[in-house]
């Protein structure tokens, strides 16, 4: 399906956006690339738990445990084992996925909160193993160091400006793909799951094996995003605090949130506007003095979650500028359970 | 394993297992009345304690007196909730409902570690130090701790089955549009649930704080153990919560035993291994 008007405007801005970001941020304010390039890549996470929540009414609370399994496993091949760096993409991704597909397969059919819990105690666990590190192989609090950077041919990826497009580069494939497959015939069965499984089911959605498949693609996502991280991260260093904790699984959570689950492009600015946060918060906190910014920031993705959730101001705003008329022609009411 | 050793086992499991016990239930009650699960329900259990420490180490106020507060503090808290988040989404998706508690339990968390980041711990509440049972001991704190799970589930036994109020919940568990028709107030049971949940979750935060200490992240640890302990027993079910509250701290602790290290690994694996052979849990209803 060729995309409307309005949407190949917003794809041609995008582009263009990702082109000039490094080209504006030179000098002294270069820093702002590497903080985007980051935001690059949990947008590509977050696309992928915005497929899940959006449209197939999941919620995963633990997805910073699959961002980890990508990145420790290129980091643990590339660093001990000598592989290419690239070569470490495709046993990050499958090695993510896997661990979505264990815990999906038993909680998928159940309802909501048994993979909402579930995701949550997969979170913990690996964070707790991933520190506690007992087969010495993830360096435990201290880390992985000295991760080699990403090369194609004889082209390394070491700068921040190669970095970003990199990362953004792979982040509009992905956005391509997640809205193209949100187009196609499983886009739709997930719609129709979202409406309600009963009447999915009744026209002949198989609802368990949709979930399971988009589960495991958004774990493949944060696999992926974890990959790009352990050879993208400042310094070329990994430890568990910054990608396996609890935090990140609810900043990602988050972005989506913000966002407005079942908008991709509203994760895309979730994500980056998450990642502003914290410089955002630094200003303002040298302002008032000797406040902990970390701690604010951890309360406010809290507030936020519960706010926009209880509030739904998304559905107001377009309320009060007369945008709530559907577009398609809704399922009747009266089939959902 | 020598006999010692297993009856030395068998009383710390039991003593871990009560509070995951106490935690299983508050899920329940909340569960039962308004079908949401509480994700902030780690929440209360840290709050409990940290009241607690707040009552006994800042103010030096007498150990009944600080009980007292901290229960009443966290009831307080636990009805906010309900009134000024769940109330106001109740009729949202579950996702949505999730999502809300989510959040509570998060900002919560983050008001705690904004007074303070460090574990605090206060001493063993009055009683022997150690009591010899055969060749095991067991930490006079432990007989607080089963004895005061015993007394809740008692209380709560009672309030279910002999008081009016009780037996309105009982009526919105097993069908909440029909407990509306005869008259019961759905809105009032879904508060009361609430703070219920918040009371229950405070006295396993008090009990369990001279054992193991209390810091402002150990509510989420503490809420999936409990949750651990739901699936087990069966959703829904207040006896199932105990047996498997129970239930969960003695595999936790022989596991601990022939796993040393993996702890926390050992409660999620009996999660995962329960929903994939018997979902409805041991007492559940399919």
């Amino acid at each position: 399906m060729t995309p409307k008007r309005s949407e190949r405007i917003k794809y041609a801005v995008f582009a263009v956006l990702i082109i000039a970001a490094p080209l504006i941020f030179t000098g002294r304010q270069s820093y702002y690339v590497s903080m985007l390039a980051l935001a690059g890549i949990y947008a590509i996470v977050a696309l992928g738990l915005n497929l899940l929540m959006g449209y197939a009414g999941q919620i995963s609370l633990g997805h910073a445990a699959f961002f980890s399994i990508g990145a420790y496993t290129t980091a643990i091949l590339s660093t001990r084992l000598g592989w290419q760096p690239l070569a470490g993409v495709v046993p990050a991704v499958a090695v993510a996925g896997f661990a979505a597909f264990v815990i999906g397969l038993p909680t998928l059919k159940l309802k909501e909160h048994y993979l909402a819990m579930a995701t949550l105690g997969v979170g913990l666990i690996t964070y707790s193993l991933i520190k506690a590190d007992p087969g010495g192989i993830t360096g435990g609090v201290t880390g992985i160091i000295n991760i080699p950077p990403l090369a194609i041919g004889g082209f390394t990826f070491d700068s921040d400006a190669s970095q970003f497009y990199l990362i953004w580069a792979v982040a509009f494939l992905i956005f391509a793909l997640s809205s193209n497959i949100i187009d196609s015939r499983i886009g739709r069965a997930l719609m129709a799951i979202h409406k309600s499984e009963v009447s999915a089911s009744v026209l002949g959605v198989n609802v368990f094996s949709c979930k399971l498949q988009v589960f495991v693609l958004s774990g493949m996502y944060a696999g992926l995003g974890g990959f790009l991280y352990a050879h993208c991260s400042p310094m070329y260093y990994l430890n568990p605090d910054d990608v396996s904790h609890f935090v990140l699984s609810i900043k990602l959570l988050t972005m989506v949130v913000i966002g407005g689950m079942g908008s991709m492009w509203g994760a895309l600015l979730g994500a980056v506007g998450l990642s502003i946060l914290p410089e955002v918060l630094r200003m303002l906190g040298s302002l008032l003095h000797g406040v902990n910014t970390t701690d604010i920031e951890m309360a406010l993705y809290g507030l936020i979650l519960a706010v926009i959730m209880i509030a739904s101001p998304r559905q107001r705003l377009k309320k009060l500028l007369g945008l709530d008329k559907p577009r398609r022609v809704e399922p009747p009411k009266n089939l959902e359970k | 394993m020598f006999p010692d050793q297993l009856l030395q086992f068998l009383l710390s499991g039991l003593t871990i297992g009560s509070i995951y016990a106490l935690i299983a239930l508050g899920f329940t009650i909340i569960y039962n009345t308004t079908g949401i699960i509480n994700f902030a329900q780690g929440e209360f259990v840290m709050l409990g304690g940290m009241f607690m420490v707040g009552c006994t180490r800042l103010l030096h106020l007498p150990l009944p007196v600080g009980m007292l507060i901290s229960m009443v503090a966290v009831m307080v808290v636990g009805v906010l909730i309900e009134r000024l988040a769940i109330r106001p989404a109740r009729h949202k998706s579950i996702v949505t409902l999730i999502i809300i508690t989510i959040g509570v339990s998060i900002a919560l968390k983050a008001g705690t570690a904004f007074f303070s980041k460090d574990s605090f711990t206060y001493p063993q509440f009055p009683g022997p130090g150690h009591l010899a049972i055969g060749n095991a001991s067991l930490p006079g704190q432990s007989l607080w701790i089963i004895g005061a799970a015993g007394c809740i589930m008692a209380a709560l036994w009672a309030f279910f089955h002999y008081t009016i109020r009780g037996k309105a919940m009982r009526a919105c568990a097993i069908n909440r549009e029909a407990a509306t028709i005869v008259g019961i107030d759905v809105e009032r049971m879904s508060l009361l649930s609430f703070g219920l949940s918040a009371l229950i979750g405070a006295v396993a935060g008090i009990m369990v704080t001279p054992t193991t200490q209390m810091a402002w992240y150990r509510g989420t640890e503490l809420g999936l153990k409990g949750f651990c302990a739901v699936i087990l027993g069966g959703m829904g079910s207040s006896p199932g919560a105990v047996i498997g509250g129970l239930l969960l701290g003695l595999l936790e602790t022989f596991g601990n035993y022939l796993f040393s290290g993996y702890r926390d690994a050992i409660a999620f694996s009996i999660f995962l291994l329960v929903i994939f052979i018997r979902p409805q849990g041991i007492l559940g209803r399919k």
